[in-house]
């Protein structure tokens, strides 16, 4: 097994005879941004369930934070945050309610969750709005409140899928802004975006089409490879040629 | 067990804030318990009666002023022709049509044997035959006045057989005792299966399961604290609504409070893992609230609320050997009515410690299965 944060050797996932993700080979290196591209149903999201757990992979191998998606995804749940398409937190209850549950259900103990609660709607900025329901907060904030409880029990992987859909350009800036504080940390971070400006904030990225991973390398090698100007035109040269749609 | 603390606080926060359940769950049954009971009421007064006195006797006079008298029936007309009494009967004007022949009283003076004719709308099975019984009561007690008058007896001559009834555990016969534990009953079953599975429905809904089954809680912690307050809040309305039949009902209750309560302990996780079943197998709140549905008029009708479960085909009788709400109905019954002991429900006890061990089981598998 590698030291790699996330690896994937012919990682595979089959619906029927769908093949949603066919043999991928993935290594992300510990501190890592790494940008995860792809067209809508090029297979992201089924690669990213696989890692953390909530789907089995049809066979290949994979493993997470060291730990075998088969076999450990207890162990890989405890060190991993996930932030998904949709928002998930609870509407219906407050910032501090939300923090207190995630919190608690990571296992943070009570001195712990008041300081981290704390720190965390400090750094947010949201003590005028600590015992505001969620449901009353415009989406920007709810985003970046999402993605520190993603972080609540210092993951050492944080998967983040679309993490940034929808909110406004300033929202987009300082999210990254928080991410590669994450990254400064030594957080792992494992992002899926349709920016292809985001995608030069990463340090590498991947585009996957029809399931396959076609492409792998930093953006700059990217580009210099598909001798493109910017991760744009790569991502359209690469997705152009996939057959799935929508 | 701390996580599932926080799984409590976190959903009993959400019940209390949601302003659109709380009146379903915590009002909705005790008014419907309130109402019901009048509604279910199986008593049947002021029964329409058209009569068509043929005979015009004395006799027939006055077995018409019997029925007249009594509470029970409320004399319309006392001619009517045969045609415009079957118009009545059809068009749901009377409930009862009543022929005295030409002929009646000398019919009895002379062969002690006289006929009558009663027609009832018979759509309604029950009142029927109830308003069956009441007319041959009235027909009865008039024979034994007739037989007097006719026969010039001094002393009414008793039928060779009497049996005279006792009805026990319900001396007055009072609807109210059977129905009020009934409900009760029904309404805490409602409340633990529809809400149990639409609340873990919801999370499913809203997409923040995903995020639950990536973190480290465990699926029985998540189960537990899904479930448990619908077991306060359903143990909690039974007490309430116990307390309400008692002030507003008079209900009785001769046997120990705390077996009902722990019988029904008990039972909720047979509603408790429906509910659970129910949510593995549906996507949205809508149906989720289809298949509750499905489930609780076919529980509810063979419990033997409404229906007595002996009057029931055999094959029905079978089916209602599987109804987990029949088995919380009798044992209501049995605990207020006729102050049963733990020994008298055993066997009701078994079965449902079984049904929620099997019901149980199979929700968690197939939630492991899907989620």
């Amino acid at each position: 097994m590698s030291d790699a944060a996330i690896h994937a050797r012919g990682l595979t996932k089959r619906f029927g005879d769908f093949t949603a993700v066919d043999h991928i080979d993935l290594d992300v290196r510990p501190g890592e941004i790494f940008g995860f591209l792809g067209a809508n149903g090029a297979g992201k999201t089924t690669a990213i369930k696989m890692f953390i757990g909530l789907l089995k992979p049809t066979e290949g191998e994979a493993s997470v934070a060291g730990f075998d998606v088969y076999r450990k995804s207890a162990s890989i749940r405890r060190h991993i945050g996930y932030m998904s398409q949709r928002f998930s937190l609870y509407n219906d209850l407050t910032v501090l309610e939300n923090i207190r549950f995630y919190g608690g259900v990571y296992g943070l103990r009570r001195k712990e969750l008041e300081q981290r609660g704390d720190e965390m709607i400090a750094h947010l900025g949201l003590e005028q709005h600590k015992d505001t329901r969620l449901s009353e907060l415009p989406l920007g904030w709810k985003q970046k409140l999402a993605f520190s409880v993603a972080l609540i029990h210092d993951p050492r992987i944080v998967f983040l899928d679309e993490p940034t859909g929808g909110v406004d350009p300033i929202t987009r800036r300082q999210f990254w802004e928080m991410i590669y504080a994450a990254a400064d940390r030594g957080i792992t971070v494992f992002v899926t975006t349709h920016y292809m400006d985001e995608a030069e904030y990463c340090h590498r990225v991947s585009i996957m089409v029809d399931g396959v991973m076609a492409a792998c390398a930093t953006p700059e090698e990217l580009k210099r490879q598909f001798s493109a100007a910017s991760m744009d035109e790569v991502f359209y040269q690469l997705a152009r040629a996939g057959q799935r749609t929508e | 067990m701390r996580t599932v603390l926080h799984m409590l606080r976190k959903e009993f926060l959400q019940i209390f804030r949601n302003k659109g359940m709380l009146p379903i769950i915590f009002v909705a049954p005790i008014v419907q318990l309130l109402v019901l009971v009048h509604a279910a009421d199986f008593e049947v007064r002021n029964v329409r009666l058209m009569v068509n006195d043929m005979d015009g006797s004395p006799t027939s006079r006055a077995l018409i002023d019997r029925f007249g008298a009594s509470e029970r029936f409320q004399v319309t007309v006392t001619h009517c022709c045969f045609e415009k009494g079957m118009a009545a009967l059809d068009a749901g004007a009377t409930d009862a049509f009543l022929r005295i022949p030409v002929g009646f009283e000398q019919d009895l003076r002379r062969s002690m044997h006289g006929s009558l004719m009663l027609d009832l709308n018979g759509v309604d099975g029950q009142f029927a035959s109830l308003v069956l019984l009441y007319s041959r009561s009235i027909i009865g007690n008039e024979q034994v006045d007739l037989m007097q008058r006719l026969h010039g007896l001094r002393d009414a001559p008793k039928p060779p057989v009497d049996a005279i009834p006792r009805f026990w555990y319900n001396l007055g016969m009072d609807y109210k005792n059977l129905m009020v534990p009934g409900l009760l009953a029904v309404l805490v079953t409602l409340v633990g299966m529809f809400l149990s599975s639409m609340n873990i429905v919801r999370e499913k809904e809203i997409g923040t399961i995903e995020q639950i089954n990536v973190t480290p809680i465990r699926k029985w912690q998540f189960i537990l604290g899904k479930l448990l307050p619908f077991w306060f809040i359903s143990l909690f309305l039974l007490a309430i609504g116990l307390a309400l039949g008692k002030l507003f009902f008079h209900i009785p209750i001769e046997g120990s409070v705390l077996l009902l309560f722990a019988f029904a302990g008990v039972y909720l996780w047979v509603t408790l893992g429906m509910g659970l079943f129910i949510s593995t197998v549906s996507d949205t709140q809508q149906q989720s609230m289809f298949l509750s549905w499905f489930f609780l008029v076919i529980f509810v009708l063979l419990s033997g609320l409404f229906t007595p479960i002996e009057n029931m085909p055999h094959w029905a009788q079978v089916i209602t050997w599987f109804d987990p709400v029949s088995y919380f109905v009798q044992v209501i019954r049995l605990v207020l009515l006729k102050g049963s002991s733990a020994m008298d429900i055993a066997r009701h006890f078994g079965i449902v410690v079984l049904y929620a061990a099997a019901i149980n089981g199979l929700a968690v598998m197939n939630y492991r299965k899907r989620a």
